[in-house]
C-alpha cells in the first residue's frame, strides 16, 4: 500500500471481521491516522487495494465512498463540528445529510444523547463543550446511523483518564452490540483496560509494516 | 432539454435542515445581493435601449421603405402635363397604392426650415414633387424608372434607399450594442457570483470536511451552497429590476418634438421583458455557483 510519493505500508493483508475489536498502535508519525483515513476512504491508495464492504476503494465513485461512510462511524482526536449548530443538530448530522426524517429519529437521538451523558447539553454550541464532552458528542455522531464499523483516531488524546475510561466503556458497549471497532492510540493503559473487558487484537505500525503485537501488552 | 418543473420547485422550496448546514456569511451574502441588483438595474436600461432602437429601426425602415418621391424637373410650361402623365403612369403601376402631387403649400412647408416662411414657391424653378405610397407587395423600382424614362423624361424617382440604409444600419447597430451590453452584464454577474461563491466555499472548508466525514455526497453539499446563492441572486435581481422599471417609468413620455430620446422606455407588451431578468439572474447564479462548487469540491478532495 502506498500513498503520495513513497511507500507507506507493505505486505499487508488485513480484514476487519464483523464484531472484532482492534487497536492500532505505533510511534507518533508512524502513519496510524493515514491508515485510518485510507480505511474510510478519505485517502485513496496509489498502490494496493482497500475493499470497503466488498468494493475496491479505487473503483468507487465519490458518491459510493460517501454512501460507504454512512456505514462507518469516525471519531477524531481533534474532532470537528459545525460550530453554528447546537450539539443535538451536530449529533444528528449524519441523519440530515442522508435525508432521514429527524422527527422520526427524535427518540433515538434523545436516547443517544442520554447514553453519552449529554442530554443536558443538547442545546449548547460545540464551543461551549469541554474536551470530554466533545469526544462523547463525536462518538454519538459516529454511531447515530448505527454503523457497522467505528474508527477512532486517538479518541482519548485530549481528555483526562477518567473521561478516557468512560469513552472506552462506550466503545466496549458498542462492540458488545456487534460493532467492529478500530482505535488508533499510543495509550498503553487504555489498551490494557480494554483487553481486560473485551477480546481485542493489537496491531502495530512499525518500519512501514503492520505487525500483530499482542504478547508484550 | 426540457426543464423538470418539479425539480425546480423542489430546489426553490429547499430543505430547511440542509439549509442550516451552511453558516450564514454576511459579506458574500451582501455582495451577491448587491451585484445581482445592480446588474439587473443596468440590464433594464440596456433592454429599454435595445427595444427602443429596434422600434426606431423598424419605423424608419417601414416609413421610408413604403414612401418614394418622384421629382418632375421639366421646364415650367411642360410641368403640368408631365405631372399628369406621371400620375397616370403611377396609377397603372403594380405595387403602387397611391400617388399624389404635393401642393404649393406642402412644398413650401418642406422648404421652410431652410428658406423661411415667405418663400415664393411659384416664382422659383422648384421641381414638382409627387408622393408615391407602395402597397404591401411594393413596386419594381428599376421597371418604373424605365417606364418613366420612356414616358415622362423629366421625372426622377427617389425610392429613399440611400437615406434609409445608413439610418437603419445605425439603429440596428445600436440594438446590437444593447444586446451585447446585456450579454456582458450577464457574464459579469456570473463572474462576481462565482467569486463570491468560491470565497464562501473556501471559508467553509471545515464545514465541507465535516459533511463529507458524516457521509454527505458532494451533490448534497453543492446544492446547499448553490441554493443559497441562487436565492440571493434572484432576490437581488428582483429588487434591481423593480427599481430599474420604476426609473424607466419616470422617463419622459415619447414626444415627436424630442425625437428618439423621449422614446427610450418600454411600450405595450414590451413591459413584460424586464420580468424575465430576475429568473434569468437566478439561472446565471445557479450555473455559476454550481460550477464553482463542483470545482472547489474536486479541489478539496
Amino acid at each position: 500500500m502506498s500513498y503520495g510519493g513513497g511507500e507507506l505500508l507493505g505486505d499487508i493483508s488485513l480484514t476487519l471481521s464483523p464484531g472484532s475489536f482492534h487497536f492500532l498502535t505505533g510511534p507518533s508519525g508512524a502513519g496510524k491516522t493515514t491508515f485510518l483515513k485510507l480505511c474510510y476512504g478519505a485517502l485513496v491508495p496509489t498502490a494496493g487495494h482497500i475493499r470497503l464492504f466488498g468494493s475496491d476503494l479505487r473503483d468507487m465513485s465519490r458518491d459510493d465512498v460517501a454512501l460507504a461512510r454512512r456505514r462507518i462511524g469516525v471519531v477524531h482526536q481533534d474532532v470537528k463540528f459545525l460550530d453554528h449548530l447546537p450539539v443535538a443538530d451536530n449529533v444528528a448530522l449524519p441523519l440530515t445529510v442522508s435525508g432521514r426524517d429527524r422527527s422520526a429519529e427524535a427518540e433515538n437521538l434523545s436516547e443517544l444523547l442520554n447514553w453519552v451523558g449529554l442530554s443536558k447539553r443538547a442545546g449548547a454550541l460545540p464551543a461551549e463543550l469541554s474536551g470530554g464532552e466533545r469526544q462523547r458528542a463525536a462518538l454519538a455522531r459516529a454511531v447515530i446511523m448505527s454503523p457497522e464499523v467505528i474508527l477512532a483516531d486517538e479518541p482519548t488524546g485530549n481528555i483526562d483518564w477518567e473521561m478516557s475510561q468512560r469513552l472506552l466503556q462506550l466503545l466496549v458497549e458498542l462492540n458488545r452490540m456487534g460493532k467492529t471497532i478500530m482505535i488508533a492510540t499510543h495509550d498503553m493503559n487504555l489498551i490494557r483496560a480494554a483487553k481486560s473487558q473485551v477480546q481485542a487484537r493489537v496491531l502495530r505500525i512499525s518500519q512501514r509494516r503492520l505487525q500483530a503485537a499482542g504478547a508484550d501488552l | 432539454m426540457k426543464p423538470d418543473l418539479s425539480r425546480i420547485t423542489e430546489f426553490l422550496a429547499g430543505d430547511v435542515a440542509a439549509d442550516r448546514l451552511v453558516p450564514p456569511t454576511g459579506f458574500t451574502a451582501r455582495l451577491t445581493v448587491f451585484a445581482a441588483a445592480a446588474m439587473a438595474f443596468l440590464t433594464v436600461f440596456a433592454l429599454a435601449l435595445s427595444l427602443a432602437t429596434g422600434r426606431l429601426a423598424d419605423r424608419w425602415s417601414d416609413e421610408l421603405a413604403r414612401a418614394s418621391t418622384l421629382r418632375i424637373s421639366s421646364p415650367m410650361d411642360q410641368r403640368a402635363a408631365q405631372t399628369a402623365a406621371a400620375l397616370r403612369l403611377l396609377e397603372t403601376t403594380p405595387g403602387v397604392a397611391s400617388a399624389r402631387a404635393l401642393s404649393e403649400e406642402e412644398q413650401r412647408a418642406l422648404l421652410e426650415p431652410w428658406f423661411g416662411p415667405d418663400l415664393p414657391v411659384a416664382a422659383l424653378p422648384i421641381p414638382q414633387l409627387i408622393e408615391v405610397i407602395e402597397d404591401e407587395t411594393g413596386y419594381d423600382p428599376a421597371g418604373l424608372r424605365l417606364r418613366l424614362a420612356a414616358e415622362v423624361p423629366g421625372a426622377v424617382l427617389d425610392d429613399h434607399t440611400r437615406w434609409r440604409r445608413p439610418l437603419v444600419t445605425a439603429a440596428d447597430r445600436l440594438r446590437l450594442l444593447g444586446w451585447l451590453s446585456i450579454g456582458l452584464i450577464g457574464a459579469t454577474t456570473a463572474a462576481m457570483i462565482t467569486l463570491a461563491a468560491q470565497a464562501a466555499l473556501a471559508a467553509n472548508a471545515q464545514v465541507i470536511a465535516v459533511l463529507r466525514l458524516v457521509g454527505a455526497r458532494d451533490g448534497y453539499i453543492a446544492r446547499a451552497f448553490v441554493r443559497r446563492f441562487t436565492l440571493r441572486a434572484l432576490g437581488g435581481a428582483a429588487l434591481g429590476t423593480a427599481l430599474g422599471m420604476a426609473a424607466v417609468l419616470l422617463l419622459p413620455a415619447a414626444q415627436a418634438e424630442a425625437g428618439f430620446l423621449t422614446g427610450l422606455g418600454f411600450q405595450g407588451w414590451h413591459w413584460i421583458w424586464p420580468l424575465v431578468i430576475p429568473p434569468l439572474g437566478g439561472a446565471v447564479a445557479f450555473v455559476a455557483t454550481r460550477h464553482a462548487a463542483q470545482r472547489t469540491l474536486r479541489e478539496l478532495s
